[in-house]
């Protein structure tokens, strides 16, 4: 197959090259001592040639037999066809011409060939960056406001494109304009920054932890493993360190007796751990891994260790939490950090679009993993969820996702000035 | 197009309702806002309008949990949701058909697009 369209492109370049010099058939037939109907069998693929007719015609030609036979080869020709086969065009690509196109232009043939590449790699990215902004509640809310903003401009835009305008409304829509045109610049020039930062770290990367959280949640938090997970081998190596936790504390703390006591003292972490006799940190937990259904209300968890890092999340909605960077620092669970004995509950409300009132719940375990002799580690835990029967009103905004999107005005602990 | 048609226009941005608001009244609506989730059922309950434009991230309150409210009241169901999203993605939008949304428009959108699935939705409804 590959030599039959080889010896489809000699036959092509030959009559492209003798076009060049504006030779006839005749003519290049003659000074290569063949006849002119032999010529024209080869021209056109009827025959194969090679040996010494190849390189008299070569030379007659002004070239050398390996230009002939080589060069474009059967990649170009494999991605030229890809090209015609994935993209629609309108009219279609001449797909019979694929051989007259990489020999008469071998060029512009190598440079489509170079484009599809690139395509092929920016639509890798997109792919990336979108499964990466379906995860990432910070990013995914820049993109909305800048798309909200492009929306604005674009319907103002296509008013004022209209005749006969009442100025008043023109005066209007032009300062709507404008207004948008500078927020759209400013978010636009933040948000770029902020990919570009993050590409840095690792655009396409999901961590194996984000690989288990995504799937506790598609399996709204239970760990009923009778089919495959289909996570990676390092995603299914943190869901066992997972699964070993949540065993371990449901040794501990049984089903039923949570649940007991839950029907008795409702969802407040601190009286069950009261009535269970339980650290505050076993019972928060083991609430976050009982599934959503079960609950009397949604529930969130984020797990950081001493340094922030956030270990673990289970979103909740009206909690945003951010994948990259961060948090900020006025959650609650960073305060119980400093005082590990006592346990924090606080009502508050997160800066940002949803508002709605949340409680959260933290609390700190303390350990020496190394022994006596060794480092004390905390890792800490704050539950989360919806707060019920209270106005809005009534809960002050104290807390963000993170810097980068949190519109709070003035903060005493703000790091880095807002995307948008 | 009857004068006596209103459409809700349940959105946040003030430059995208005020342009909205433009050309839904400059092609014979009667538009009414309402600028977040909080109340955005209720306030449909009151209005009765002939059609609800719906943004699906609203301050407050989801778009999607507003639609789940309307398409579950006996008294509202029947009035045509068009959710506006910036969100093209299709779990989101398959969320939002399955609620009940009669349409669904991607930011950003022109003018035109907007006005024709407009007419479009309207055309089959009472």
């Amino acid at each position: 197959m590959v030599r039959d369209r080889e010896h489809r492109l000699t036959g092509a370049r030959i009559r492209a090259r003798r076009a060049e010099r504006r030779m006839t058939q005749a003519a290049l037939a003659e000074a290569a001592g063949i006849s002119a109907s032999y010529l024209n069998l080869i021209e056109h693929d009827k025959r194969r040639i090679g040996g010494g007719v190849l390189g008299r015609v070569a030379r007659a030609l002004g070239t050398d037999p390996a230009t002939l036979t080589e060069g474009l080869g059967p990649d170009l020709y494999a991605a030229l066809e890809s090209v015609a086969e994935r993209i629609p065009s309108n009219p279609p690509p001449e797909r019979d011409r694929i051989d007259g196109l990489a020999t008469d232009y071998p060029g512009w043939a190598a440079l489509i060939a170079a484009l599809d590449t690139r395509v092929a790699a920016l639509e890798h990215r997109i792919t990336a960056l979108g499964e990466r902004m379906s995860h990432d509640p910070v990013l995914s809310e820049a993109v909305h406001d800048v798309l909200s903003t492009v929306t604005a401009i674009r319907s103002t835009a296509g008013i004022l494109a209209e005749d006969g305008l009442d100025p008043q409304w023109q005066a209007r829509f032009h300062r709507n304009l404008h207004e948008d045109s500078q927020r759209l610049a400013d978010g636009a020039q933040r948000l770029a920054g902020y990919l570009n930062v993050g590409e840095a770290a690792n655009s396409d990367a999901v961590s194996p932890q984000e690989e288990v959280e995504a799937w506790l949640s598609a399996n709204d938090w239970s760990l009923d493993m009778s089919e495959s997970c289909g996570l990676s081998e390092a995603g299914e190596t943190a869901l066992a360190r997972h699964t070993a936790r949540v065993t371990a504390d449901a040794d501990c703390l049984p089903d039923e007796a949570l649940r007991a006591a839950l029907k008795e003292v409702g969802l407040d972490p601190f009286r069950l751990a009261d009535t269970l006799g339980a650290p505050v940190t076993r019972v928060i937990r083991r609430l976050a891994a009982l599934p959503a259904r079960a609950m009397p209300r949604p529930l969130g968890l984020v797990e950081i260790d001493g340094a922030g890092a956030l270990l673990f999340r289970r979103q909740v909605t009206g909690f945003l939490i951010p994948r990259y960077g961060a948090a900020c620092a006025l959650w609650p669970v960073f305060e119980a950090l400093l005082t590990p004995a006592h346990p924090i509950h606080r009502r508050f409300r997160q800066h940002g679009r949803d508002t709605r009132p949340l409680e959260s719940w933290s609390a700190v375990d303390l350990t020496r993993p190394g022994g006596l002799a060794g480092p004390v580690v905390a890792r800490a835990v704050m539950l989360v969820a919806p707060l019920e029967g209270v106005a809005g009103d009534g809960v002050p905004e104290t807390v963000g996702a993170s810097c980068a999107l949190c519109p709070a005005p003035a903060c005493p602990v703000r790091r880095e000035s807002a995307v948008l | 197009m009857s004068d006596s048609k209103r459409v809700l226009l349940i959105e946040d941005e003030p430059n995208i309702t005020e342009a909205i608001r433009f050309v839904l009244t400059r092609e014979g609506w009667h538009v009414q806002t309402h600028a977040e989730g909080r109340d955005a059922v209720e306030t449909v309950r009151e209005r009765k309008p002939d059609l609800v434009i719906l943004d699906v991230m609203l301050p407050n309150r989801s778009g999607l949990d507003i639609l789940a409210d309307l398409k579950a009241d006996a008294d509202l169901r029947t009035i045509p949701v068009m959710m506006l999203t910036a969100r093209g993605s299709s779990p989101e939008r398959e969320t939002a058909l399955r609620i009940g949304a009669d349409c669904f428009m991607t930011k950003p959108f022109s003018n035109r697009e907007m006005l024709d699935t407009v007419r479009s939705l309207m055309a089959g409804s009472p």
